[in-house]
């Protein structure tokens, strides 16, 4: 039999305060998965990495509207962060050197590349003055 | 899943320990700069932050650290960790921050280092 596609959503202020219920309502929307522990981690934290990046840089900390969608395929968990703020091509953002970065004591920039780094995909899908999709993909193996 | 605090003391040697506890993220990372600016503020360098009871952090909390570790090195101090668990501790190496901070499983070892 083939198993149903879920989705969830869930459309909340973009404010630093409402990151902690953004990751409580991925663990109760992926309960059924039974993710290992250590999965579960990267996706709770590359939710959280897109979700702080449109509070900070799309929406410069006005507390506008955001959408996650929570989508349960057989193979695959898709987690997308949806604004309607400034948009960014993401080929502009230069993925840090790591070994550079730390020993110039850098801060902040390091968002896009953890999310790369805890996801199997990172899909950006921009469109300037409307809307900017971040799709994050977590294989179900 | 929530709440973060962060407590600071005093240790032997002129050490200051910095403890965080729940979850550190962007919203709760203001709360450890201000207690890192605290401390730089009073010129206290060698600061043990002890992260037993952390059970989350993101890439926000770690920029704290970055914020105060040029400052701190360039007046002799240091910053240490110790106590972290598996999970924190993985956040750190996935971007490789364990070349920059020297991280210890147990306090005492931290403290020791301090003293050499």
């Amino acid at each position: 039999m083939t198993k149903k596609i879920q989705n969830y959503e869930i459309k909340i202020p973009a404010k630093t305060e409402n990151l902690e219920t953004i990751r409580n309502f991925i663990i109760s929307a992926t309960k059924s998965l039974d993710f290992h522990e250590d999965e579960m981690n990267k996706i709770l934290l590359a939710v959280d990495e897109a979700c702080s990046n449109v509070i900070r840089h799309a929406y410069h900390f006005k507390e506008n509207l955001m959408k996650v969608n929570l989508r349960i395929e057989a193979s695959r968990l898709t987690v997308t962060i949806i604004d309607h703020g400034k948009s960014f091509n993401p080929q502009n953002v230069k993925t840090p050197e790591m070994d550079k970065y730390l020993k110039s004591y850098k801060v902040g920039g390091l968002g896009m590349l953890l999310m790369k780094k805890l996801m199997d995909e990172v899909e950006y899908d921009i469109k300037p003055n409307s809307q900017n999709k971040v799709k994050l993909i977590k294989y179900i193996k | 899943m929530s709440g973060f605090a962060v407590t600071t003391n005093s240790c032997e040697d002129g050490v200051s320990k910095i403890s965080v506890s729940g979850y550190l993220d962007a919203h709760t990372a203001p709360e450890l700069e201000k207690a890192f600016q605290t401390l730089v503020n009073d010129g206290e360098y060698k600061i043990l932050v002890d992260f037993e009871g952390l059970d989350y952090i993101s890439s926000a909390g770690l920029g704290v650290f970055m914020g105060f570790i040029e400052e701190v090195r360039s007046n002799s101090g240091d910053i240490k960790m110790c106590s972290m668990a598996t999970k924190i501790y993985k956040v750190f190496d996935l971007l490789g921050f364990p070349s920059l901070y020297e991280i210890f499983d147990e306090e005492v070892q931290a403290l020791e280092k301090f003293r050499e």
